[in-house]
């Protein structure tokens, strides 16, 4: 299974937001979209879970996205949206169990493996001790868990985060990428949008990086965190190193004056 | 949903059902009532209980589930808990149907002009809800659009009132206005139940999606809700509902605030599980409310919409200061 974006191009009330973007992300691996504000992150993400008018083609497993049927996409793709919405006083597991809601036959409760599935998904975001409070009283950063395990639990081959790590302690951050690369491991395609670029080069098999609109580069984190991209995309200088788990990236200044 | 919580609603519905029927200016005994309503027993309790008392408890039920399932929906389906179904400007549409028809005369040539009138209102505001709301527009627009509905629906009232030819008309429309549940007959509740049926089950159709839409519209639709089939949907059934309801009642407000909020706290909270609980909620309050209203306190029987007025709008501003304190 894969998900891919081929020359995306998007117009959002007269600007033109996207101008060229493509992405792919294959199964069993966690990939990072990078970018400066504004640079078109959150539109993509939206292009490719369907929810945005978009010329351009993406590809779900090879098909046309707009081939599949509504239910049939929400079986495939889990969309997590950067805004955390929660309307109600509802229970955190009564949150997690609305991703159960593509496989409910019509008017049939959870079933054992229902319950297994946010089970799961509860404990790799750690918010099992959460389970019985009202979901909309919670902390910026644990209805962020709440809802990222929300869509884990939808168990679709393909999951697409908007700055799922924003707002989360760095405990947290760790534990939510280490949950990322877990589901891509047990065989599912993985898209992350994040600006922690210390989370991104540490955690994700390759990194995207979108600049005005398109994507520019992309490719094994030691690849894209060089000078030229950290400077030129994101206007930084960066000491970058490599220890026995991989790379660190440090931003320490402004590209124009480098270090402190 | 709890069973016991099911048990209990339906137990207090039943029970204030037959307390509306018991209850009345006419002193009739218990026994007397109930032969009356079979149809045994003499002319007067017969007449009494089937062609006053009964039809007043149906349209109870009736108005009162009609109107706090379309709040309920409506609170679930814009994520605020200040929804009502007045908020889409059905109800004060309905009403100026009904004082038009007034105001011009029709109202004397047959029973059903006055609720064809209404009906018509209700109809000209969904219309143009269901252009504004079959756009991709967000839930804001559809609450705009409704203040703006209500408030031209209340600017022609007024001018209604104020170009009426006599005081006596101006009174009727007043009355109107208010809502009541008295001197209804059988011939009502046909008119307002299958409307009321077919609203209903729309807005039951949609109960999985309301649940989906706590997570907000997007992702709403990434767990395969179609979105703007829902709220086509809702709009439809909740100006079935209502306008139903007030074709026939007049306009009695807040039950469709008040109901869901009472309601919510005994259940898991989630919208689409709220709605028939709400239903059964609103019926009971509506009923008892219209008891309270025919109990003779200041020698005159009070109108139901005044009674559901003065308690709901306090609760409201309590509403506004609790969000306010707190947020939603």
């Amino acid at each position: 299974m894969s998900i891919a974006a081929i020359d995306i191009h998007v117009q959002l009330s007269g600007r033109r937001v996207l101008t060229g973007a493509s992405i792919r992300v294959e199964t069993g691996t966690v990939v990072g979209l990078l970018g400066p504000n504004g640079a078109g992150k959150s539109t993509l993400i939206r292009a490719l879970s369907g929810h945005l008018a978009a010329t351009g083609q993406v590809l779900v497993n090879e098909m046309p996205l707009e081939s599949l049927s509504r239910a049939r996409r929400a079986r495939l793709i889990a969309y997590l949206p950067q805004q955390r919405v929660i309307g109600w006083p509802v229970k955190v597991r009564d949150i997690v169990d609305l991703g159960r809601m593509p496989w409910r036959t019509w008017g049939v409760g959870p079933i054992e493996n229902d319950r297994v599935i946010c089970r799961e998904a509860m404990e790799l975001m750690d918010v099992v001790h959460l389970a019985d409070r009202p979901a909309n009283a919670l902390s910026g950063g644990e209805q962020a868990r709440v809802l990222t395990a929300r869509a884990i639990a939808q168990d679709t081959p393909v999951l697409l985060a908007d700055e799922p790590a924003s707002g989360l302690d760095p405990a947290h951050q760790i534990a939510m990428m280490a949950g990322f690369r877990k589901i891509a491991a047990s065989g599912r395609a993985v898209l992350v949008s994040l600006h922690d670029l210390t989370l991104a080069a540490r955690w994700c098999d390759r990194l995207a990086i979108l600049h005005d609109g398109r994507t520019v580069g992309g490719g094994a984190p030691a690849e894209v965190m060089v000078p030229e991209v950290l400077g030129g995309v994101f206007g930084i200088a960066a000491r970058v190193e490599t220890d026995s788990c991989g790379l660190i990236v440090s931003p320490v200044g402004l590209a124009r004056d480098a270090g402190p | 949903m709890k069973p016991t919580l099911w048990a209990g609603l339906l137990g207090i519905v039943v029970v204030l059902f037959a307390t509306s029927l018991l209850v009345g200016s006419a002193a009739l005994d218990p026994a007397t009532s109930l032969r009356g309503l079979v149809g045994q027993g003499d002319d007067a309790a017969a007449i009494t209980m089937r062609e006053i008392r009964l039809p007043r408890a149906i349209l109870g039920v009736l108005v009162g589930a009609s109107l706090a399932l379309s709040g309920a929906a409506l609170q679930g389906f814009l994520r605020n808990p200040l929804a009502e179904p007045g908020v889409i400007g059905v109800s004060s549409s309905a009403s100026l149907g009904a004082v038009v028809v007034f105001y011009s005369g029709v109202a004397g040539v047959s029973v059903f002009a006055l609720p064809a009138g209404a009906l018509l209102g209700a109809l000209v505001a969904v219309v143009v809800l269901l252009v504004i709301a079959s756009g991709n527009t967000t839930t804001l627009t559809l609450i705009l659009a409704g203040v703006g509905l209500s408030s031209l629906a209340a600017a022609f009232t007024a001018l209604a009132l104020n170009l009426s030819p006599n005081p006596f008309a101006s009174y009727e429309i007043i009355f109107w206005l208010l809502g009541s549940l008295k001197d209804r007959s059988m011939a009502h509740v046909w008119v307002c139940l299958p409307l009321m049926a077919v609203g209903t089950l729309l807005i039951l159709a949609c109960g999985s999606a309301l649940d989906a839409l706590s997570l907000g519209e997007e992702s709403a639709a990434s767990l395969g809700i179609d979105v703007a089939r829902t709220r086509l949907m809702l709009v439809g059934g909740v100006a079935l509902c209502v306008g139903a309801g007030t074709s026939v009642t007049g306009a009695i407000g807040f039950v469709g605030l008040v109901v869901p909020h009472l309601i919510r706290p005994l259940t898991d909270c989630m919208p689409g599980r709220l709605l028939l609980p709400s239903a059964l909620g609103g019926a009971a309050l509506l009923l008892a409310a219209d008891i309270v209203a025919r109990l003779p306190w200041f020698g005159n029987e009070l109108n139901v919409g005044v009674l559901t007025a003065l308690i709901g709008a306090p609760f409201f501003l309590w509403l506004v200061i609790r969000s306010r304190r707190e947020g939603f």
